[in-house]
């Protein structure tokens, strides 16, 4: 039996009054990619936010393997290096290159030495294609470029888990179900059912869920996903 | 009448203006950053404070402040006009550098702290790394135009009696009733100096520009 990487206990996050999600409970093993689903304002990417503590929450736990990140003695500085983002927009930082965005956190957060840094750099950018872009700026870059320069600054800090807001924009549900072990759909900020993709997208359980699938079906690429990955 | 030797005396007061200019830019930038840092990342009291200190010295002709200024600064430590005349205008100045200041760290998206923080940068981190280099690049053009009113306001310290270029031009015109010829070089100067400065500026904003930032 595998210990859980991520786990997220009874998490609830509000803004006065209005309520984004709440008891949110899931758990996320070594390897296993989850895919959230659910119509926009639903609270998913403020609860990718809430794991890697950009946004705190403001009840529940999340514990990062077999410590619990959301404890009040946790350095969030330490925790955010074990959590990569990419981000909807991507947020490079726009004075840097491509070769720098990767470097930065490298050399910041991780200290290593500058030659050392550079070769990681590199590497990084080679696994996402985009080693013969390394001196250009992010203005200089497609968004899908930007999208893989982002990912390859975030898996360069050796993460233990990734959380993409967004990352596929244009990919219709069968596709998700491809990539993802376990589809989470999020509605009015709670999970209404989570399974495989093949229960989940052919053999969904609840109304709401039925409903949604339709109306994504039939706008077909415009739908919001918001995605773990193990 | 000697022309040259007259015209010679006002364009001596050139070292004086630059040296005036030179103390108080540099000073009211530190100060102006400081604050302004202070007013974007810090908590509501010192906000508060840092807002009122920029209200205030924006409010008041800088003459009057530098009167004020020069006469707290001279009490309390022993300095020539020279000196005194130039930090206080340097905070004056400083009022004005943080609002350009503060004005560049807003602009630059909320997105780039929240990128920082995402790789696990610390907030200082990510101010020092991410902000503050995409701050000063926005903030060239507008302190190019703070610079050229530094320049400009510099003139006001010959009212404590440093002989810079306007003192000068004074005294030429008492002397040889040609007030025109003196102030005409000194006007010609001062323009001189400004046009100069902003070229500079200029070419510094076009060096450090990014490529093709969305």
């Amino acid at each position: 039996m595998t210990n859980p990487i991520l786990t997220i206990k009874n998490l609830t996050k509000k803004y006065g009054d209005n309520v984004v999600f709440h008891d949110i409970n899931l758990t996320v093993n070594e390897g296993d990619t989850i895919v959230i689903i659910g119509p926009s304002g639903t609270g998913k990417s403020t609860l990718l936010r809430c794991i890697n503590l950009l946004t705190r929450a403001d009840e529940g736990q999340v514990w990062l393997d077999d410590k619990e990140i959301t404890a009040k003695d946790c350095d969030e500085d330490v925790v955010r290096q074990h959590i990569g983002m990419v981000f909807q927009n991507f947020l490079l930082f726009n004075h840097l290159t491509a070769l720098d965005n990767v470097l930065l956190g490298l050399t910041k957060v991780k200290h290593m030495k500058p030659e050392e840094a550079k070769v990681k750099a590199l590497m990084e950018l080679e696994r996402v294609g985009l080693s013969d872009r390394a001196g250009h700026y992010p203005g200089q870059l497609s968004g899908g470029q930007q999208q893989r320069v982002a990912i390859a600054r975030a898996l360069a800090m050796d993460p233990r888990i990734m959380l993409f807001d967004e990352p596929t924009s244009a990919l219709d549900p069968e596709l998700i179900g491809e990539v993802s072990d376990r589809i989470v759909f999020l509605e009015k900020g709670s999970i209404v059912e989570e399974g495989t993709p093949d229960e989940l997208f052919y053999h969904p359980q609840h109304e709401r869920t039925r409903e949604f699938l339709w109306k994504i079906t039939e706008l077909y690429g415009k739908k919001e996903t918001g995605k773990i990955d193990g | 009448m000697d022309v040259a030797r007259f015209l010679q005396y006002i364009a001596l007061g050139t070292v004086y203006t630059v040296g005036v200019t030179l103390i108080a830019l540099p000073s009211g930038l530190i100060l102006g950053t400081l604050f302004a840092l202070l007013n974007v990342y810090s908590g509501k009291v010192v906000k508060w404070f840092t807002s009122l200190y920029s209200t205030m010295m924006r409010g008041i002709p800088p003459i009057v402040l530098l009167f004020i200024l020069y006469f707290i600064v001279s009490g309390n430590i022993n300095l020539s006009p020279f000196w005194a005349g130039s930090i206080s205008l340097g905070i004056v100045s400083s009022a004005y550098q943080m609002e350009i200041i503060r004005g560049a760290i807003l602009s630059v998206s909320g997105g780039q702290m929240m990128a920082a923080r995402a790789i696990g940068m610390s907030k200082s981190q990510a101010i020092r790394n991410v902000i503050f280099p995409q701050t000063l690049r926005l903030a060239i053009p507008p302190w190019s135009n703070e610079a050229a009113i530094v320049i400009k306001d510099s003139s006001l310290v010959y009212a404590l009696g440093v002989p810079e270029i306007l003192r000068r031009a004074q005294l030429i015109s008492a002397s040889t009733q040609q007030p025109f010829l003196a102030y005409a070089a000194a006007a010609a100067i001062y323009f001189i100096l400004v046009f100069v400065t902003n070229r500079l500026l200029d070419a510094l904003e076009r060096r450090l520009r990014i490529p093709a930032n969305p």
